[in-house]
């Protein structure tokens, strides 16, 4: 079941959470059925991306593509403090991903799908070279073999540690979206807390559908650099979801509860078009069984998927 | 000529460095400025047009700094809102229909950032102009004549060749920005303007700058008139180059071009090979 992954989670003997919001206590077996969302407030809880994953996919459908792509340093990075090989491998023992991006295929109520879902806890979900690589190989292999791609972030934006090299991964993976686009392949965005910077104002906005999750901040620019330049106080509903709505940057605002309810009816219409994949899931060899689910009770311990 | 990054910052910066407004009369004849993004306003951070290059018809479209206190505020200081990049493809896409080539020149801190930019979609008009101007099929050549800041600079920087003045600067954040993110402290902004690789000759060690554009002794500022001539000397031989290439005028062979600025942006970004130096057995026993 979906809800295995946020179990094994748990911490043993932990039977209460406080939602970091209304500050209720929670009973944690609620929470984890709730997708870690806060039953009584609807605070939204941040996902690891694997928990993402299985938050969406049907069961055992996950196969990871692109996995053996790792990060380099190609600038040399100097920094001051922590050095940027140090800092990866920080943020690899700590998440068990090689990178602040996942991709892979699955399906969602039996429709075919590709995935591409960010990290946050891994430097922020910030898009540096391998990133951008997989967000641009998933658009490329969706333009192949016709799977739907949905991309899920959750950044605050190009990562500074690969310079240039990050920045240009905003046109790399814009180029792509609009080589999906003229295969007439649908993609779907998915803007969870928080998508900012260079994300946001590239793959993540090129979508054809776009929904933000309840509660999210999303924008451009971070709220406390707009504070600081402009000198004034952003209202509260400032690049939340509501916000966006009201200026016409989003199709929704979904809980997590029912994304893939949502997604999975867009797949369908989608998929009732003339340019839709021939081939339904269901006439596709089974994937085999995904072992990045299996053993996301892993994240911690380093282990390394591949 | 081993100047220090922060020293090229600086120059990059400089007040009195030429601005677009002041190259558009040197580089190019017969200026014909448009205005506004046909939805919403007009932004005076991004100055386009039309002009003649040699008695050949371009679209030139580029962010204007502002010379004055009051110039400075009602541009922004360079720093586009989304109308300014709406502008900015509204221009290109009509260049696109009647073949003129598109000539671009990047100086800006970045981005707006304020409540106006987040309400008209800020992210939405940068990520639109980069997915769209990959496309474009007509010559694209994009010069960095001062800053280079981050997506605000991409936005209208996406081109067949890019150029960049000798003391420009083009990065993912500002020095500033970056010393405040990663070591709490802006003051330390000349060890990240050094760190992130952000001047010319880097640029095009990486593979995202073509070419560099020379500078009178003492920078751009000292001569006008002669830095603006070496930008036209520069566009003319790229524009030329790209030309015999692709072909030009009723012979262009657009697929060509546009598969071949797709790839250019394709191939950047470094990633390692499986297994990792930084992962498991390849580092140090880790």
């Amino acid at each position: 079941m979906i809800q295995n992954i946020f179990h094994r989670h748990r911490q043993a003997g932990a039977l209460w959470v406080q939602c970091a919001k209304c500050h209720e206590l929670i009973y944690q077996r609620e929470f984890d059925d709730n997708l870690k969302t806060c039953p009584r407030c609807n605070h939204h809880a941040r996902l690891s991306a694997r928990e993402r994953i299985a938050s969406l996919l049907d069961e055992d459908t996950w196969q990871e593509e692109d996995e053996e792509l790792r990060p380099a340093d190609p600038l040399g990075f100097i920094s001051l403090g922590e050095q940027y090989a140090d800092k990866l491998n920080e943020a690899q023992q700590k998440t068990g991903l090689s990178e602040a991006a996942l991709s892979g295929t699955g399906e969602i109520d039996s429709l075919a799908v590709r995935l591409v879902v960010l990290e946050f806890g891994f430097m922020g979900g910030s898009m540096a070279s391998v990133v951008g690589e997989k967000v641009a190989r998933a658009a490329e292999h969706s333009a192949g073999d016709r799977r739907p791609l949905i991309m899920i972030s959750a950044s605050g934006g190009a990562r500074m540690q690969e310079g240039i090299y990050s920045l240009m991964q905003m046109a790399k993976t814009s180029a792509a979206l609009a080589k999906l686009g003229a295969a007439r392949v649908p993609s779907f965005s998915v803007l969870t807390d928080p998508t900012t910077g260079g994300v946001t104002a590239s793959f993540a906005s090129l979508a054809d559908v776009i929904v933000a999750e309840a509660g999210a901040l999303i924008g451009f620019a971070g709220p406390r650099v707009i504070e600081q330049t402009t000198k004034q106080k952003l209202p509260p509903d400032a690049q939340r979801p509501e916000f966006l709505l009201k200026h016409g940057m989003i199709d929704a605002i979904v809980h997590r509860r029912e994304l893939k309810s949502a997604l999975a009816k867009a797949l369908r219409l989608y998929a009732g078009g003339p340019f839709a994949s021939t081939t339904p899931a269901s006439l596709t060899p089974a994937p085999k069984r995904s072992k990045a689910i299996a053993s996301t009770n892993g994240a911690g311990s380093g282990a390394q998927q591949g | 000529m081993s100047v220090d990054a922060w020293e090229i910052v600086q120059r990059a910066r400089d007040p009195n460095r030429p601005y677009l407004l002041d190259y558009i009369g040197i580089v190019f004849s017969d200026f014909v400025e448009l205005h506004g993004d046909r939805q919403f306003g007009d932004d005076a951070a991004i100055v386009g047009g039309l002009a003649s290059l040699d008695g050949r018809t371009v679209a030139t479209i580029g962010h204007q700094k502002g010379r004055t206190t009051n110039d400075r505020l009602q541009r922004r200081f360079g720093m586009a809102r989304p109308e300014g990049y709406r502008k900015a493809l509204r221009i290109m896409q009509m260049a696109e229909k009647f073949g003129f080539p598109i000539i671009t020149f990047i100086d800006t801190p970045g981005a707006d950032p304020s409540l106006e930019a987040e309400q008209r979609g800020q992210a939405w008009a940068i990520a639109e102009n980069l997915a769209a101007m990959v496309m474009l099929a007509v010559p694209t050549l994009a010069v960095v004549i001062g800053e280079g800041g981050s997506g605000g600079a991409l936005a209208i920087g996406v081109a067949d060749r890019l150029l960049m003045m000798e003391n420009a600067t083009y990065s993912v954040v500002s020095p500033e920005g970056c010393a405040s993110i990663l070591w709490n402290d802006a003051a330390l902004a000349p060890q990240a303007a050094m760190a992130m690789k952000i001047t010319a000759p880097h640029l095009v060690e990486a593979g995202v700058a073509d070419g560099i554009i020379p500078e009178p002794e003492g920078g751009a500022q000292t001569d006008y008139a002669l830095a603006g001539t070496a930008i036209r000397d520069a566009l003319a031989t790229n524009l030329a180059e790209l030309d015999l290439q692709f072909g030009m005028g009723a012979d262009l062979d657009t697929n060509a071009l546009v598969a071949a600025r797709f790839e250019k942006y394709r191939r950047i970004g470094v990633v390692a090979a499986t297994p990792s130096p930084l992962v498991g057995e390849g580092r140090g026993g880790r």
